[in-house]
């Protein structure tokens, strides 16, 4: 029984073509994404293709892959055939039997499974609007890869940035050429990396640590699960050239337990990779040491601050301190620390492997490189989406998110969760980076990009970011405890109308004043969201405090639903489905809503069926009629 | 339900989690609670003093993380965990309305166990599913795309 240790750079390479030989062995590879699609029944697939593909004796030359994120959510499940490059969505296991015939056997794409475009077919996946926008670098693997398999990995040149740098270059060098590539912090602020390794280094001391920021915690954001469920190896690969440039022997990766699966692979691939030599002493021969060891978080959002975390770590209520001492002098235990997102260790190979010039040929003057965004809320094709930075909101949403559903206008893209703001239709064209997006009022955030159509209410966006960064405070420090919680009730105000004009000013007061007070990036850019729909959506705020009017039909106490005399067969399918029985009306007979029993949940409205569309809503003030639910006279 | 609660627990599991974890430092802690929650469904009260006494852990400092973090809980779990998601993209997508809807149905608020002890209903800041919004979980199962009509069958596979 000979080891799998690798020992050297040579030895790495000719593990790498071993595994390619072995990949070469299938003619064919169903690839299955087993991560998000899950969620879906991807297992039930996966499952069906193995003993299918037994029965039909194509086992030896055909392999399932169990992959990643492939990237088109909105199909999910989703399953691609290598080598033909075929992307199949909405799989189910019955489907599994004609795409061995049709594709396996025969080469040629089942049509009911492919996407279509204007009317057009695109069995192939670059032929796809969604990929075909997109710039793949650092999630090349994500999606091609069996993340629970090291050899996988390895064989895509996975590794060879690691053995690069431990056995050709100095830590001072990989300093240099992380800085040279000008490679911005991932997780939101865009803070030069480089920079804050140096920092760690010079700091004084022998021992010290590194520690991955994985607990993405912003709602609506999915780019660092995807990351380390599907391509795992390359963020250990990212955090061991970086413990060698700092001089870190030690590293955590703080993942959050929401997301189970990442930290089972990442798991795997940490005992892989020592079992390989590529992690633990001496790493590939370099005499370099350096282990990784996971910790789940607890379940609280302000843990994703670096003070925060560390605190988490240490076994304390995860509460930021002030900084200085900034985590590079004084971190974990005392011990200079560097902490870093997901997103950004994985760009690391990129660097070492292409050099810092190739590297930063991509992107703006505001960010280098390419960008993950998490694209989700109201658009056709939601999903896991790298761009180069500098591409557009436009070319995000229309050209790989193909648009708007159910032909609806687009209103706004909100970006950087609770930290960052509200982006509208006039900024479509504006390249997007790190600066830009501040300009704006925005942060770039770690990559949730939520898109708004008319339906979306931009107070109750606002509110509801509010809420969600008042009920995460951890309660330290006054500005934040306080200030998020009185702007909340204001914003209460206005969406259930009992505010008045000036309370815009207090409002906006308020959020100067939690902004440049609290103690850490939670608080600090707390007022973001507020502040970028005051700056652009204006017009909705007066709407809701004059009119007492919710022009998106959104919050509640603004509504009133009502049933058209003229329009009502009596069918009765609204009353079955209000929850609180406001409706009432004999069968056959016009129905009436109650007013003073109806809770305004719309249910009503979905169950009207569509040729009578009887059921309709009002916000702001009633006419007369309405208000005596007297019959509406034909329009 | 309530002579369950009054009796004794049985303190093995707590015992061999505390000597699992070898050299106690306050870095244990944390994944010392999370594991007596696997192992308990909460962190019963005498639990938590008993692993006082076998780690020199302080049970004040205990309880000051145990109330900090949201997955920790101190009061037992129903038999079934419902997650609502209220992240950005199901509450864009209708999200609130879902929440409404459960917690009409369940008769509880957020946070709170069904007086039959059949289910926890819970909301969370995002699943990370978001392509699936309206999305809840039931214990492990993922439910997406939901409507309001579509909950009061869901919950019926869960008895």
């Amino acid at each position: 029984m000979t080891t799998k240790k690798i020992r050297s750079h040579q030895h790495l390479k000719e593990a790498a073509r071993r595994a390619q030989k072995v990949r070469q062995k299938y003619r064919c590879r169903a690839l299955i994404c087993m991560t998000g699609c899950r969620a879906l029944g991807a297992a039930d697939i996966a499952a069906a293709f193995k003993e299918k593909l037994v029965a039909a004796k194509l086992n030896k030359e055909v392999a399932v892959v169990e992959t990643g994120c492939i990237g088109l959510c909105a199909r999910a499940p989703v399953v691609l055939i290598e080598p033909y490059e075929y992307l199949y969505g909405g799989v189910k296991p019955g489907d599994v039997d004609e795409i061995i015939e049709t594709t396996i056997r025969n080469g040629k794409p089942v049509e009911s499974l492919v996407g279509v475009e204007d009317g057009n077919a695109l069995p192939k996946i670059d032929q796809v609007g969604f990929y075909k926008a997109q710039h793949k670098a650092v999630l090349e693997n994500c999606g091609r890869i069996d993340p629970k398999r090291i050899e996988d990995a390895i064989a895509r040149g996975c590794y060879e940035a690691e053995a690069k740098a431990l056995c050709t270059m100095a830590p001072e060098e990989v300093i240099e050429e992380v800085t040279k590539a000008d490679l911005r912090g991932r997780g939101g602020a865009g803070f030069p990396t480089g920079l804050k390794w140096s920092f760690c280094r010079k700091s004084p001391g022998d021992e010290k640590y590194l520690i991955c920021n994985a607990d993405e915690g912003d709602p609506g954001a999915f780019m660092d699960r995807a990351l380390k469920e599907g391509d795992p190896h390359r963020v250990i690969e990212g955090m061991t050239i970086a413990a060698y440039a700092i001089g870190a022997a030690n590293g955590f990766v703080y993942v959050r337990a929401e997301y189970p699966i990442a930290v089972e692979h990442i798991g795997i691939a940490l005992d892989q990779a020592r079992e390989y030599g590529l992690l633990g002493k001496n790493i590939l021969g370099s005499g370099f040491d350096f282990d990784i060891e996971v910790r789940i978080g607890a379940g609280a959002f302000v843990c994703g601050e670096e003070t925060a975390l560390i605190a988490s770590l240490e076994g304390k209520r995860g509460m930021p301190r002030p900084r200085p001492p900034f985590p590079a002098q004084k971190g974990y235990h005392g011990k200079p620390t560097n902490i870093n997102n997901v997103e950004t260790f994985a760009n690391v190979p990129l660097i070492i492997n292409k050099g810092a010039k190739l590297y930063s040929s991509v992107g703006t003057d505001g960010g280098k490189g390419t960008k993950i965004f998490a694209l989700a809320g109201k658009v056709n094709n939601t999903g896991l989406v790298e761009v180069p930075m500098g591409a557009t909101l436009r070319q995000i949403v229309f050209d790989v998110g193909g648009g708007i559903p159910d032909g609806g206008k687009f209103k706004a893209a909100q970006m950087g969760g609770p930290s960052g703001g509200c982006v509208p239709g006039q900024f479509l064209d504006l390249g997007i980076d790190y600066d830009s997006v501040k300009d704006i009022g925005a942060i770039m955030g770690s990559g949730g990009l939520i898109v708004m159509d008319e339906s979306t209410c931009m107070v109750d966006v606002a509110r509801y970011f509010l809420q969600f960064v008042q009920s995460e405070s951890c309660g330290k420090c006054t500005p934040c405890r306080v200030g998020a919680k009185e702007m909340l009730h204001i914003l209460d105000a206005i969406c259930e109308g009992r505010a008045a004009i000036e309370d815009l000013n207090r409002l906006e007061r308020l959020a100067d004043h939690v902004g440049k007070a609290s103690l850490c990036g939670l608080g600090q850019t707390a007022p973001n969201p507020v502040m970028t729909t005051l700056r652009y959506f204006k017009n909705e705020y007066q709407d809701h405090i004059e009119r007492n009017q919710c022009p998106a039909f959104v919050c509640s106490t603004m509504l009133s639903f009502h049933i058209d005399p003229d329009r009502c067969t009596g069918c009765g399918a609204c009353a079955r489905a209000c929850p609180v029985e406001a409706i009432a009306g004999e069968k056959k007979k016009t129905h009436v809503i109650d007013g003073g029993i109806c809770i305004r949940c719309g249910a009503c409205l979905g169950a009207c069926p569509p040729q009578f569309a009887a059921v309709y809503r009002r916000s702001g003030k009633l006419t007369k009629r309405e208000k005596q639910k007297k019959p509406r006279s034909k329009s | 339900m309530q002579s369950d609660r009054n009796a004794p627990l049985d303190k093995t599991a707590a015992l061999e989690i505390c000597r699992s974890m070898g050299q106690i430092t306050s870095d244990s802690l944390i994944p010392i609670l999370q594991q007596i929650q696997d192992s308990y469904g909460y962190l019963p009260a005498e639990i938590l003093f008993e692993v006082s006494r076998q780690t020199g852990l302080h049970v004040n400092h205990m309880f000051g993380v145990a109330t900090f973090y949201e997955q920790f809980h101190l009061e037992p779990r129903g038999r079934h965990t419902i997650k609502c998601c209220r992240g950005t993209a199901c509450h864009v997508r209708g999200g609130r309305e879902i929440a409404n809807t459960l917690k009409r149905q369940l008769g509880v608020e957020e946070g709170c166990t069904t007086a039959d002890m059949r289910f926890t209903f819970e909301t969370v800041a995002c699943l990370g599913t978001c392509f699936l919004a309206p999305v809840m979980m039931v214990n492990n199962d993922y439910y997406g795309n939901v409507a309001s009509s579509r909950i009061k069958s869901i919950l019926e596979k869960y008895k």
